[in-house]
């Protein structure tokens, strides 16, 4: 496979293909949009912009899926890398590159768009054709942001997911959406600007002292660690870190997180959760550990980011236990499950990292096929509380059973993909963190208890209410959206090797990296140990 | 080629662009007085008018392509006076395209106020050229009394009236300390030229009282021109009675010739002088970006909310002055460019919703813009996503404030502190911007708002024009930032020596002090 894709030219062309091809769908859909003016919103109509996006992203999916073989793990570095100059005069070029955990990220991210378009199918009736489009240029985005080898094009790339989402709440959210979109917009944007003014220092520092042109290159930026005076590095650290915690989000940063998922329609909550949250931690691994290595190994430092992750497992925990509404309280397990990942990466060992981008994957599926299941049954009963089921599995059968195994794998039940993730981060971070693991892992029960509870409230309580004896059970284009899902939660819970063998060289490179260069600077650094 | 500017000859091509806009303009006058007014011979004034702007534009560019050099004198002929040029004249075509529509449909046929926009632009392009405090005082005169009657052009609309007479009013008294403080500055050094005024001070007597008073004087006759916050009182209520038009062309063009002149001043004249009035300017744009952008939230009507942003962007245009600097002066006028795309298109949509004499003004007049006119909002969006500073979606907004950013952390004197004011600020205008932006998408339109007007072709171009430029330099800036680049001021050739002068009879300006003017020669 490797060498036909090398035959093909493959990593030459593949990283700007995936960035153009949404965009190409994207101009289709409003070509579409406008060649049927007028009847857009006509149900025959809108079929057309569901069709060209789903087949865009699918198109998409199958592109992407020769990272998988054509990504040689045995080197570290970028590959697939690519130099266009941008704005020359400001030091600014097109550079992209996948490492291992890109790799891992972009697929996720490819695989999840065609279902979160199915699964909006039949939720969207108005203005489809703005809709679809938004998301596909959001697919751009959120790529361009694992691909990008380029402080600016990062920022750029970082910035353009945030205004279709914004959309894609505020438009065709449930009710209180405008409050939530605005939250979500502010709320990221105020972190991101942070670090928009971090990226400029860091560029203009690196400039060419000859032409004073400044240099805005991830490897240059690396390269010239150790540079600046101790106390700026801490400042650009926390500009980094503001940008990225509230992406993630940490606790006390993550108030927007449940109004926005919440709010969202099916295929936003999706993606939110399933993607947009992963460029926090991802941020995290790429750009705050490695370039700020004496920052985020200072003892202060760690030990309030450690804690804080932990306090957001088990917060997020508890307070998904007491929620009435089952899409909030997905939502507030995926502060739970984030922190499990910020522990994993700031705990800074191979297995413990390795564990944190397991775990970013399996939120991804785990939690995206929660919020499908969630958006499949308040379709028909235009309800999300609990209270209004109960004993829905004798109705819905198909619906109980894949909600039962779904819940299983975000419980981290062994078996299930949730399972690999989560140890191999307690696992990991049990060697520099030992106490605040032991914390940690009574999250793994927390999780147990508020989801089979909930579960039991929906699927198994006795059938009391008369209403819900008529729901319909899913039907083929709702299993089409879950088999996918099912088949990656067994596929990553039984045999995760060929995943972990494919980042393993590059968190290790990370890893490697901040320990080297932190304890370096700073002998009595690894206060954790 | 070298022009030496105490030849008439010399000064007159130096002067070029400028003599060709006001030729033009009094030959439109003329025209325009030739006939009866009527609708058709507005219309034909203003087509004339910007026909003769994109000559000017033409000639400037012309220009920049000589790359003329000059002598010590009244005007520079350097790219940042061409750059400014063409920032000007696109806010000129874009306000009188815009003027042509408004004075339809509110049946004024007087076509000279199109004439008057054009004599206005001749001022402010005097201001970028002024290299001497006198033509300073000349463009920024020439300007201003035709801005005065461009804001009463409506004469049957009483908030038209009372915003030309409360401008006029309050821009006199700004005129008055501007006048005083040239008049000390004058006192102190015995110049009124640039460059002599720098070298004098250069040799001593930087703490002359008289030239502290001056530069105070000069300092808040500007901050009135451009609106710096505390005195920009005057700039909501002209702005929100002007005709739209008119405001566009306030809020851009007067704003933008009212920050050239005052940057060039302030790094020819004073570069001895800005380290003690450096935290005063620091604090002054600090207050701007605040002071512009939180009163800015609390406004339901949509003209005054573009006025206190226009006021915070005056801040962000401070920061360029503050930081000094290499790329200070290049940043300025790319950060004028974006300001003015979208300002001008901004107001263009305002105008064209708000109906006839304005009616629908309020920011929820805007709700279900979107169902409405789909494209009309997003080209809103755009303007408003560009005046936040956003990359992609706001274009070549976003590269300007990381134009300014960059231009605040890379000076000599690296101003962090002002850099994170400078986005803390975008983030509190982010909640009107986006205000807008959700009244437009996400709120229904109610029954009882009656139909809206349909946009006028000339409008629509304009709104059209500046929203794809806005995108299109957002995609790929690097034409743009070379030419940015190339906009610094560049000092002047010293006179080879006095003898040249004296025997060509001597300039009033350069006779007087016989001081060689230090200075590196151009190439």
């Amino acid at each position: 496979m490797s060498s036909l894709l090398q035959s093909l030219g493959y990593n030459d062309w593949i990283l700007p293909a995936l960035l153009v091809i949404p965009l190409l769908g994207a101009a289709a859909i409003m070509a579409h949009g406008l060649a049927v003016r007028g009847t857009q919103d006509d149900p025959r109509r809108s079929d057309g912009p569901r069709r060209i996006a789903f087949w865009t992203l699918l198109l998409e999916f199958v592109v992407s899926l020769g990272l998988w073989w054509s990504y040689d793990p045995s080197r570290t570095g970028f590959q697939a890398v690519i130099d266009w100059p941008w704005i020359p005069l400001w030091g600014v070029n097109f550079s992209l590159g996948v490492d291992g955990i890109a790799v891992m990220m972009i697929l996720l991210t490819t695989f999840l768009m065609p279902l979160s378009v199915l699964g909006g199918w039949t939720g969207v009736r108005t203005r489809v054709h703005w809709y679809h489009a938004l998301m596909l240029i959001l697919t751009t985005g959120m790529l361009g942001v694992f691909m990008a080898r380029d402080l600016f094009l990062f920022y750029v790339m970082w910035e353009l997911m945030l205004v279709p989402m914004y959309f894609i709440i505020g438009i065709w959210g449930g009710e209180r959406r405008i409050y939530a979109s605005l939250k979500f917009f502010i709320y990221t944007m105020a972190g991101s600007l942070l670090m928009l003014v971090a990226i400029i220092y860091i560029g203009v520092n690196a400039a060419d002292p000859l032409t004073g042109v400044p240099n805005f290159s991830y490897e240059t930026a690396l390269a010239w660690h150790g540079i600046l005076p101790d106390k700026a590095v801490m400042w650009l650290f926390l500009a980094f870190f503001a940008a990225f915690a509230v992406k993630v989000p940490m606790f006390p940063f993550h108030t927007w997180l449940p109004d926005a998922h919440t709010e969202a329609p099916t295929a936003g909550s999706v993606i939110l959760a399933g993607i947009m949250l992963k460029m926090g931690t991802f941020g995290f691994i790429r750009f705050a550990l490695p370039l700020f290595p004496e920052a985020a190994m200072h003892p202060t430092v760690r030990a309030v980011i450690l804690t804080l992750a932990v306090i957001g497992i088990i917060y997020g925990a508890l307070v998904a236990m007491v929620q009435p509404d089952f899409k909030r309280l997905v939502a507030y397990s995926s502060v739970s499950h984030l922190g499990f990942v910020m522990l994993g990466v700031f705990a800074l060992t191979v297995e413990s990292m390795q564990g944190a981008v397991m775990v970013m994957i399996n939120h991804g599926i785990s939690t995206g096929a929660l919020f499908f299941l969630v958006g499949m049954i308040y379709e028909r009963k235009h309800s999300r509380m609990i209270e209004a089921f109960g004993g829905i599995a004798r109705v819905v059968p198909m619906f109980a059973a894949l909600l039962t195994l779904v819940a299983l794998s975000s419980i981290a039940v062994p078996g299930t993909n949730g399972f690999i993730g989560e140890f191999l981060v307690l696992a990991g971070s049990f060697r520099t963190a030992p106490v605040l693991t032991l914390v940690a892992t009574t999250g793994v029960i927390f999780a147990a208890a508020y989801l089979l509870w909930a579960i039991q409230r929906i699927l198994f309580n006795p059938l009391d209410k008369p209403e819900n004896l008529h729901l319909t059970d899913l039907n083929r284009r709702e299993l089409a959206i879950m088999a996918p899902l099912v088949a990656a939660i067994i596929w990553l819970g039984v045999y995760p090797a060929p995943v972990l063998r494919r980042m393993e060289s590059s968190a290790r490179a990370v890893v490697e990296l901040v320990n080297e260069r932190g304890v370096a600077v700073q002998p009595s650094g690894v206060g954790m140990r | 080629m070298l022009l030496d500017l105490t030849n008439p000859a010399h000064l007159l091509i130096a002067m070029g662009p400028d003599v060709l806009l006001m030729a033009g303009a009094m030959g439109l006058l003329l025209y325009s007085a030739w006939a009866p007014e009527s609708a058709a011979r507005q219309r034909s004034v203003g087509i004339g008018s910007m026909v003769l702007t994109v000559l000017t534009m033409v000639a400037v560019v012309w220009y920049m392509l000589r790359g003329d050099t000059v002598s010590v004198g009244p005007v520079a002929t350097d790219t940042f006076r061409w750059v400014a040029d063409i920032v000007i004249l696109l806010a000129t075509l874009g306000a009188i395209a815009l003027s042509i529509d408004y004075n339809e449909r509110e049946g004024i046929d007087a076509g000279e106020s199109h004439v008057l926009v054009l004599f206005a632009t001749s001022g402010m392009m005097t201001l970028a050229a002024a290299r001497d405090l006198m033509i300073v005082f000349l463009g920024i005169e020439i300007m201003s009394v035709t801005v005065y009657v461009l804001a009463g052009m409506n004469r049957r609309s009483p908030r038209s009236a009372e915003a030309a007479l409360k401008y006029f009013l309050l821009g006199a008294f700004a005129t008055c300390f501007l006048l005083y403080g040239i008049a000390l500055l004058y006192g102190a050094t015995a110049s009124t030229n640039l460059q002599v005024i720098a070298s004098r001070l250069t040799e001593g007597g930087a703490g002359n009282p008289l030239l502290v008073i001056g530069v105070a004087m000069l300092l808040v006759g500007f901050a009135f021109k451009v609106a710096v916050v505390p005195f920009h009182m005057w700039a909501p209520d002209v702005y929100e009675g002007a005709p739209t038009p008119i405001t566009a062309y306030m809020a851009a063009a007067v704003k933008a010739a009212g920050f050239v002149a005052f940057a060039r001043i302030w790094k020819e004249a004073l570069p001895d002088v800005v380290t003690t009035w450096h935290l005063a300017l620091w604090w002054l744009a600090v207050i701007t970006m605040v002071g512009g952008n939180l009163i800015a939230l609390a406004q339901r009507n949509v003209k005054r909310l573009l006025a206190y942003s226009s006021i915070a962007h005056g801040g962000y245009l401070l920061v360029a002055l503050v930081s000094g600097g290499a790329f200070a002066s290049s940043a300025l006028v790319f950060y004028l460019f974006a300001y003015t795309l979208a300002t001008v298109g901004a107001f263009a949509i305002v105008g064209a919703l708000a109906g006839r004499s304005d009616r629908y003004l309020e920011i929820d007049d805007f709700s279900g813009l979107w169902t409405e006119r789909p494209w009309v909002a997003t080209a809103m969006a755009v303007f408003m996503l560009a005046l936040l500073g956003f990359p992609i979606f706001g274009g070549v907004g976003f590269f300007a404030k990381w134009y300014m950013i960059q231009a605040a952390l890379q000076s000599p004197s690296p101003q962090p502190r002002l850099a994170i004011a400078l986005v803390v600020t975008s983030v509190i205008s982010a909640g009107y911007y986006l205000y807008v932006v959700m009244v437009m998408f996400m709120r229904p339109r109610s029954a009882e708002r009656p139909a809206m007007a349909t946009i006028m072709p000339a409008t629509r171009w304009v709104i059209g024009v500046a929203a794809v430029l806005i995108l299109a330099i957002g995609l790929y800036p690097a034409p743009v930032t070379r030419l940015a680049r190339a906009a610094v001021q560049q000092p002047p050739v010293m006179p080879p020596s006095d003898t040249l002068l004296a025997g060509r009879g001597g300039s009033p300006i350069l006779a007087a002090p016989a001081v060689a003017v230090p200075g590196p020669a151009a190439p």
